[in-house]
């Protein structure tokens, strides 16, 4: 298990290197100038050149990357282009409402998605299985701000159940859980398809296997077959795709930061974005990158520890 | 179980249309067909449909709800909406043909190199489609468009940047499972041309599962171009695209919650629509790949 | 049919269909079965001639488009299982008949440790959660099991298949059960296991005073092991009895090929195996006549027209097939 854990660690850093070599390749081979986009069109070559040594950009590639990669192991991702603070700090503060967000939709996401799933498994081809089905694929096909914006307009600005905007006052946990259903919803919707989908389709496939049979012929409970025996070994896969999940959940959580006017990397990014802020968009992708590569991580070495057969082996 | 066998060989003997006649069949797949068609139509006949010109402003009656005259009522600058709707599916058909085709034939290359080509070359191929995978799409949207400024052209960049990785793997599987069935050796002991066997045998093989992705992938493009607008990074007005549509909503979604609505139904007809017709094309072309539904 | 013995599972005239795509597969017809108090009926046959079926009728775990036809009865112990409830069905399930399955690697449940897997079949006894694992700690001993106490807590995968089968066994036994079915459970291991495994089941079921029903397709088991065999052909019982008197007195062609094919019986020495030529019936459209008259050397004029029923070789063998009534 530790060499197991070790391996999949490097293996996630690795990745990060490389997605962040991509990123930076990428932008320095599209046609632009960064520092005539980001200082506008009335910037005297000066005000460029130094706004390219501050930005590093007047080095090499390989030399912007590497030194990159040296600051980002230091914790240095470089200042804010206007207020001049440093971007890890401004990232510490956005981070944990970013982080409680994309719980919430994967909290919406479970507590929805799991038992829809089982019960679509257990009661297969039953109508209520086949609407379960059709909802499943509406709620990964629509899109999250659209979501959003609907769960906005229909509980908060019409009907006033939920709070409109921002995430609740600083001390108040109950201020905060309540700030975070509608966003919570949004980023998570379509999450709530996929694991009904993944869950049914993984509890069908255990569901046929020799020891579920064994199972029944010795006399226990559908209960006891379907959520202990069955769930056990069907809720492993499942573990492993809610790390991807996440993933998708910080993508979301841009568009839900936005519609709810809540703090967080998303809205700190797309705000930067706005302002040309380049160190802070580049800090905040490469932090939710990481953070993806880490939950991908995390739930794969839960799955593995979950597994006795991959606990013990390894 | 029996079902699928008979329905398998029945796809063999008559190779036309028969998969069409079983998409037919199926109500999903069906439903899927006529909100596709639904809003291809609308996009392709906006000029002539579309009750009023799209950028014509009418101070007087801003923000208005649906009426005869205004059937998804007007925006914050007296704009008709439905025609601007009916535009803006055009903005979003185009950047999914265009991004989606151009990651097609990009992912198809790259695959078959990667499948055909030597082990180096494999591995770093792959090593960039995972790299690639590991960013949230939008996150690497934003860092793109904040270097080279918001753009039709940079979201189109993005998506195929993006969605290319996904073609790739496909076709580098197919590939190595074709390369060693014994007619590509017979090709080859013939002294057929590396390029020819590919396009004469693999392609075709290929391409099936490829039109399954992009079909599923469309929404996808579509949610990518929307979502962007949506932040106003996207297309530029006065180029109208449901994205836009719904940011200015958002702007006065507390005088009206229409514009809202009507900017959001177009793309969940869409998405739906291509969703429900990928899910029952895939269904209906490769039965391998049906999941128990 | 053998007044020494009380019977413990009586099959009547059981009848099996499954509906499919292509038609109705009618996989048993008209079985009768009778397994004695304290004795061991192995049932013999090809693969896919409803021994399966049958077996699993009786604990009435057949998939779900089976349908088993009105006139059957399958009665444990004076008690029809095919009309009981289904909490009444849980009841006799593992508690009084057991099953032993065929693959023992597939059999356990992967993510839950060997004790918990146990002390689960035990749900139904009202005792402390010590006692159980005293109990199954007890019986993993019976079957070999070295160390019982500390692997209760171990995971299937640390067992190897034959440990796994005896572990099968341990659970199957635990509750002291009237009728212990067997499903080839040693086609899967290797041939060394198979005997020990055998010896095993053989002793504890005397132990244990359990009834035993035996499928297997190898002869040479059924004939060490049972007491009385049933020889299965597409989905009927064509000829059963007393182990000795079938063995030695064959009577229906298909048994009497069945032991020319074995290889373990082939005396001398030659290039060919022998085989039954032809192939087994298409279970959607019967032929009128005997089920096995299209393959059969011996057939004659009877056989094509009607079905024979089944008579009497002598008091303790029967055959279904014209030449016992005509000889």
């Amino acid at each position: 298990m530790l060499f197991y854990t070790i391996k999949r660690f490097g293996l996630a850093i690795l990745i990060v290197c490389l997605a962040m070599l991509m990123l930076l390749s990428a932008i320095h081979l599209v046609p632009g100038d960064p520092a005539g986009i980001a200082l506008g069109p009335r910037a005297t070559p000066e005000m460029r050149a130094e706004f390219r040594a501050l930005m590093g950009m007047d080095q090499p590639f390989f030399v912007q990357y590497f030194r990159f990669l040296g600051n980002v192991v230091t914790g240095d991702l470089g200042v804010d282009v206007w207020s001049r603070r440093p971007v890890s700090t401004m990232i510490g503060e956005q981070l944990p409402h970013t982080i409680a967000l994309a719980m919430a939709g994967l909290g919406w996401a479970i507590v929805l998605g799991i038992p829809m799933g089982c019960y679509s498994a257990v009661h297969r081809n039953s109508v209520l299985d086949k609407l379960t089905g059709v909802l499943s694929v509406g709620c990964i096909a629509i899109p999250s701000f659209i979501v959003g914006l609907y769960a906005l307009l229909l509980f908060a600005v019409e009907l006033k159940i939920f709070p409109e905007i921002g995430a609740g006052d600083a001390g108040d946990i109950e201020d905060q859980l309540v700030h975070l259903v509608l966003p919570g919803l949004a980023v998570g919707l379509g999450w709530v398809g996929y694991l009904a989908r993944f869950v049914r389709t993984s509890m069908l496939e255990v569901m046929g296997e020799n020891h579920i049979r064994m199972a029944r012929a010795y006399g226990l409970s559908n209960r006891r077959i379907t959520y202990v025996y069955a769930l056990k070994l069907a809720i492993l896969p499942t573990v492993a795709l809610l790390g991807v999940g996440v993933g998708s959940l910080i993508s979301g959580a841009v568009f839900a930061e936005i519609i709810f006017a809540r703090p967080g990397i998303g809205k700190m990014v797309v705000d930067a974005v706005n302002t040309r802020n380049y160190p802070i968009v580049m800090g905040g992708v490469l932090v939710t990158t990481m953070l993806f590569a880490l939950s991908t991580l995390i739930s794969d070495l839960i799955a593995a520890w979950l597994d006795p057969r991959i606990r013990q082996g390894l | 179980m029996a079902d699928t066998i008979s329905s398998d060989v029945a796809i063999r003997r008559e190779p036309r249309f028969a998969w069409f006649r079983q998409l037919l069949r199926d109500p999903l797949g069906c439903f899927g067909l006529v909100l596709v068609l639904l809003i291809i139509f609308s996009a392709i006949g906006a000029d002539i449909i579309a009750p009023h010109d799209y950028k014509a402003l009418d101070v007087k009656s801003r923000l208005a709800g649906p009426s005869w005259d205004h059937l998804l009522g007007t925006d914050n600058l007296g704009r008709d909406t439905f025609s601007r709707i009916l535009h803006g599916g055009q903005i979003a058909l185009y950047v999914a043909l265009v991004s989606v085709g151009s990651s097609l034939l990009l992912g198809l290359v790259l695959g078959m190199l990667a499948g055909y080509g030597p082990s180096w070359l494999d591995n770093l191929l792959m090593w960039f489609f995972d790299s690639v995978r590991a960013f949230p799409v939008i996150m690497f949207a934003l860092a793109v468009i904040t270097v080279v400024g918001p753009s039709l052209e940079t979201i189109i960049f993005v998506v195929i940047v993006t969605t290319t990785p996904g073609y790739a793997r496909i076709a580098r599987a197919s590939t190595l499972a074709t390369k060693s069935t014994e007619f590509i050796l017979a090709e080859r002991a013939l002294g057929a041309g590396v390029p020819r066997i590919m396009f004469s045998h693999l392609v075709p093989n290929i391409v099936q599962p490829l039109l399954i992705l992009a079909s599923m992938d469309i929404p996808v493009v579509i949610t990518i171009e929307a979502g962007l607008s949506f932040l106003g990074l996207g297309v530029k007005p006065p180029t109208p695209s449901w994205g836009s549509i719904l940011n200015d909503g958002y702007g006065f979604i507390r005088n009206t919650p229409w514009l809202v609505i009507a900017g959001g139904i177009p793309l969940i007809i869409t998405t739906l629509g291509f969703t429900f017709l990928g899910e029952a094309l895939r269904d209906v072309l490769d039965p391998k790949l049906k999941k128990d539904r | 049919m053998n007044d020494r013995h009380d019977t413990v599972l009586e099959v009547r005239d059981l009848s099996v269909d499954f509906l499919t795509g292509r038609g109705t597969v009618r996989a048993l017809r008209h079985v009768d079965l009778t397994v004695p108090d304290n004795r061991i009926v192995g049932i013999v046959g090809e693969s896919g001639c409803g021994k399966s079926t049958l077996i699993n009728s009786v604990l009435r775990l057949l998939a779900a488009n089976a349908v088993v036809t009105e006139s059957s009865s399958v009665v444990f112990k004076g008690r029809d299982v095919l009309a009981m409830s289904p909490a009444d069905l849980r009841g006799i399930r593992g508690q009084e008949i057991s099953m032993v399955f065929q693959d023992p690697m597939t059999a356990l449940n992967p993510v839950i440790s060997i004790g918990t897997q146990m002390t689960d079949i035990l749900y139904r006894l009202d005792m402390s959660m010590a006692d159980k694992r005293r109990l199954a700690t007890d019986m993993l001993g019976q079957v070999g099991i070295p160390d019982p106490a500390q692997r209760l807590a171990d995971y299937p995968h640390q067992f190897s298949g034959g440990m796994r089968q005896r572990i099968c066994i341990a659970m199957a036994l635990m509750m002291n059960p009237g009728l212990l079915i067997a499903d080839e459970p040693t086609t899967a291991l290797d041939v060394t296991l198979e005997a020990q495994i055998i010896h095993l089941m053989k002793d504890l079921c005397a132990r244990f005073g359990c009834s035993m029903l035996f499928v297997s397709h190898n002869l040479g088991l059924i004939a060490e092991l049972c007491d009385e065999v049933v020889v299965m052909y597409a989905g009927e019982v064509v000829e059963q009895g007393e182990v000795h008197d079938l063995f030695h007195r064959a009577q229906h062609p298909y048994t009497r090929m069945l032991l020319d094919c074995d290889p373990a019986r082939i005396a001398e020495k030659r290039r060919d195996l022998p085989t039954i030529s032809g192939s087994v019936p298409d279970l959607i459209d019967l032929p009128r006549g005997c089920i096995f008259a299209p393959r059969c050397p011996e057939r004659y004029a009877p056989c094509s027209d009607s079905a024979p029923s089944t008579y009497d070789v002598n008091a303790v063998h029967q055959a279904r097939c014209f030449q016992v009534r005509d000889a």
